[in-house]
């Protein structure tokens, strides 16, 4: 570890601290219907939309209507973008000719994007023509996101609103997050991605003749407008298969730290945008600094892991930190912290490759999105997520003095406790128990490559990517063939939509309900105490559901080749 | 929820046309318009041809060049193209070796690659950055220490004293941007442009 990587890091956190306040400030209003500088461009436009649509800005929705809106728009981006790449050789924008991507791999892309997962199964450059990349994936990178906020403004509102039937309108948050949010930002961002050295192009691949004269096609297109929101968004997907470790993608430090502030920009600010809408800003503050506590750790742990390097290359007399799948112009403090930031938050961009990270640098983003990717999260996504925690939390700090649990003015009771219940065992189901079948299918174990322990961390890795819908992989795993493909695809659908459906009942419980004056026996949720009540919450569920599963992958990898063990083949 | 199937086939036709459409091809056109060297992939042109991106690195394996860092890309078989083999720099390709941390698969090849380093400059430790593949399989840069450590090599292939050699890469060596962001390092497509001239000046 250098001095100067943690520069590096300290100032990654400033610049995102710094972002909470106005961000949140600006997001706030957006949501409440309030004038902003944009409001003069996007305000007719977002009328006419609501006109085609049917819809207005008055009308509230009960949260059954909000969920099946949501449900409805999704299904539809799904078919749209399953059918962009089923018929994309008969369409435009394809200088490439890329033929029609199959349909195990199309309904697997799909659902990955539509659950804002981004897990990739296939090579960019190699199998999407541009339209599907434009006009497909890059779509999903900004209604998956405007969804999520949109569903994280909803259980915002039912934290803050009291006696209420409506929890806001689907179509009005999902075109204000659309329109106020993404988009002008994307733009601004675009420009400095293409400055850096992203390629925006509608040409053709560019082909070279090397210094030695062999010939190098070099895959280029539309980059830069999508990796803008694929950050932003907490996408994740590239455009290229080595994805932001590939120099087009991020082609300087510079590019690099900003694309990780802008990963962790909107879910940062959202803390404060609750903190806004439920009248007391130190109760975001609260729930930012749970996620810094458990961030930090997982950086100090990934960056030493990282640094430290690998004993058995050591024992070759070669010195120095794991650089095996990483960039000379990250290093190794800038591939750990992006590491962390990626699987933190639900992005699953990657500027280096997770599989050759050391055991214990590698374990830390399967943790982090273990834990259900609350430290931030995707954005909307992390914030309902780490609200469920926060009613976990409470629950087992009203069961140890004996008292209903409330929060913020709201009862929590038994309704809302078997909500969050359901939505968080989600996460072990998906994870756990897909990894269970897979490690014992032939079928499915021919796709790893890497032998011992390591292979088992491939296949964890796998669904635990997909059903915390982040998208990272340890990409030896050969994950386009029909069982990969078909069972990813169902984990991710079911790690978005079975885990959304019981938060938005929440919040439709909690508007509904009365606000009930603090008392002395109220536990203040903006203190220290609670943060640390919060994390403790978030640990224990969370280790007691995945160690042993981490105790037979990363942590047995780790103590072998502390020992001096390789696994070879049938080892 | 019928109510709701007009709304979500206006919204997703809608959003498809402002961000999947308007947004790319507006931001295409500004771009090429300010931009237009780096929208269209930074090319390096060495009389009137492309020679290749400063982005992309390239694969280089004469003596008389300073060599990238191992590359895991593969391509087509040219005599089988349903099979892939090993094509180091493929830029239509990128990927990482994926090789997890105890495969012997790894530590047998950067002992293989070790040894030829070695043997090419027994006086110097044997750089990181030149025993371990790229993450994209691309990377354009090494580490300085990389680069100082194929100096003789180099310098002996082309017949130049050392030193101009040396000095040389001291010139090309990027330190980190305000002194803290990024990692010092050396371009070796533009290294090896700038050594060209050195020889044929």
């Amino acid at each position: 570890m250098t001095l100067n990587g943690w520069i590096q890091i300290a100032l990654f956190c400033v610049v995102v601290i710094a972002l909470v306040k106005p961000l949140g400030w600006y997001m706030a209003r957006v949501f409440s219907g309030e004038r902003t500088f944009l409001s003069p461009v996007l305000r007719p436009v977002e009328a006419g939309l609501y006109k085609l649509a049917g819809t207005s800005d008055r009308e509230d929705q009960h949260w059954l209507t909000y969920v099946g809106a949501m449900l409805l728009f999704n299904l539809a981006g799904f078919v749209v973008l399953y059918l962009l790449q089923r018929f994309q050789a008969s369409l435009p924008y394809n200088p490439i000719g890329m033929s029609n991507v199959p349909p195990q791999l199309a309904f697997n892309t799909a659902a990955s994007f539509v659950t804002n997962t981004n897990w990739q199964n296939y090579g960019g450059e190699s199998t999407m023509s541009y339209l599907v990349q434009m006009a497909g994936l890059a779509v999903q990178n900004f209604v998956s996101a405007a969804t999520g906020i949109a569903l994280a403004i909803a259980l915002i509102r039912g934290f803050a609103r009291h006696s209420a039937r409506g929890i806001g309108n689907f179509w009005v948050d999902l075109t204000r997050a659309t329109l106020y949010l993404l988009l002008p930002i994307s733009i601004l961002f675009t420009l400095f991605l293409v400055w850096q050295g992203i390629p925006q192009t509608l040409g053709s691949y560019i082909e070279a003749t090397t210094l030695e004269g062999a010939r190098q096609t070099i895959a280029a297109g539309p980059m830069a407008s999508q990796i803008a929101i694929k950050m932003l968004g907490t996408n994740g997907g590239g455009f290229m298969n080595a994805n932001a470790a590939h120099p087009f993608e991020n082609p300087t430090a510079l590019s690099n730290m900003i694309q990780m502030i802008s990963i962790f920009a909107i879910g940062a600010a959202l803390t404060n945008v609750f903190g806004r809408m439920v009248g007391d800003q130190r109760q975001g503050w609260a729930i930012f600094s749970a996620m810094g506590v458990l961030f930090l750790a997982g950086v100090i742990v990934c960056y030493w892991a990282e640094a430290s390097g690998n004993p058995l290359v050591h024992a070759l007399g070669i010195d120095g930190g794991n650089m095996e799948g990483k960039e000379v112009r990250f290093g190794i403090s800038m591939s750990a912290l992006f590491a962390v930031i990626t699987t933190a938050a639900s992005c699953g961009a990657v500027n280096a490759m997770h599989d050759s990270f050391t055991a214990l640098g590698g374990m830390i983003p399967l943790i982090n999105m273990e834990l259900g990717e609350i430290i931030v999260g995707g954005v909307g996504a992390g914030f309902y997520g780490i609200l469920l925690f926060v009613i976990i939390a409470i629950f087992i700090a009203g069961l140890m003095v004996g008292r209903t649990p409330e929060y913020l003015g709201k009862k929590i009771e038994a309704k809302e406790v078997k909500m969050a219940l359901l939505a968080l065992l989600v996460l072990p189901l998906g994870m756990l128990g897909f990894t269970a079948i897979a490690v014992v299918m032939p079928l499915s174990v021919a796709s790893i490559a890497n032998p011992g322990p390591h292979g088992f961390s491939e296949i964890l890795y796998a669904y635990t990517s997909a059903a915390a819908n982040n998208g990272s992989a340890f990409g030896g795993l050969t994950g386009n063939t029909d069982w990969y493909n078909i069972t990813l695809g169902i984990t991710m659908l079911m790690g978005r939509f079975l885990m959304i459906v019981p938060a938005i009942a929440i919040a439709g419980s909690l508007a509904a309900k009365k606000t009930v004056p603090s008392s002395a026996g109220t536990l203040p949720t903006h203190g220290g105490l609670f943060v640390g009540l919060l994390v403790g919450a978030i640990v224990i569920v969370g280790g007691l559901t995945f160690f042993p599963a981490l105790a037979v992958g990363p942590i047995v990898e780790h103590f072998a080749i502390a020992s001096g063990q390789t696994f070879g083949a049938g080892g | 929820m019928l109510k709701q199937l007009r709304p979500a086939l206006v919204m997703i036709v809608a959003m498809t046309a402002i961000t999947g459409l308007l947004y790319p091809l507006a931001m295409t056109s500004v771009s090429q318009a300010i931009f237009p060297a780096q929208a269209n992939g930074s090319v390096i042109e060495r009389d009137g041809k492309i020679v290749g991106s400063a982005l992309i690195g390239q694969y280089f394996a004469s003596p008389g060049y300073f060599h990238g860092r191992p590359s895991a890309t593969t391509g087509p078989d040219p005599a089988d193209p349903s099979k892939s083999v090993a094509q180091p720099y493929n830029a239509a390709n990128s990927m990482g070796s994926n090789l997890g941390p105890s495969n012997p698969a790894l530590i047998d090849r950067i002992k293989t690659d070790a040894a030829t380093l070695k043997a090419e400059n027994p006086n110097a430790p044997v750089p990181m950055d030149l025993v371990t593949t790229t993450g994209s399989g691309l990377d354009p840069h090494i580490t300085p220490e990389a680069a100082a450590f194929q100096v003789p090599r180099v310098a002996k292939a082309r017949n130049l004293p050392e030193d101009r050699v040396a000095a040389l890469v001291s010139q090309h060596v990027e330190g980190r941007l305000f002194g803290i962001l990024g990692e010092p390092r050396v371009n070796v497509l533009e290294l090896n442009l700038a050594l060209d001239k050195l020889a044929a000046g």
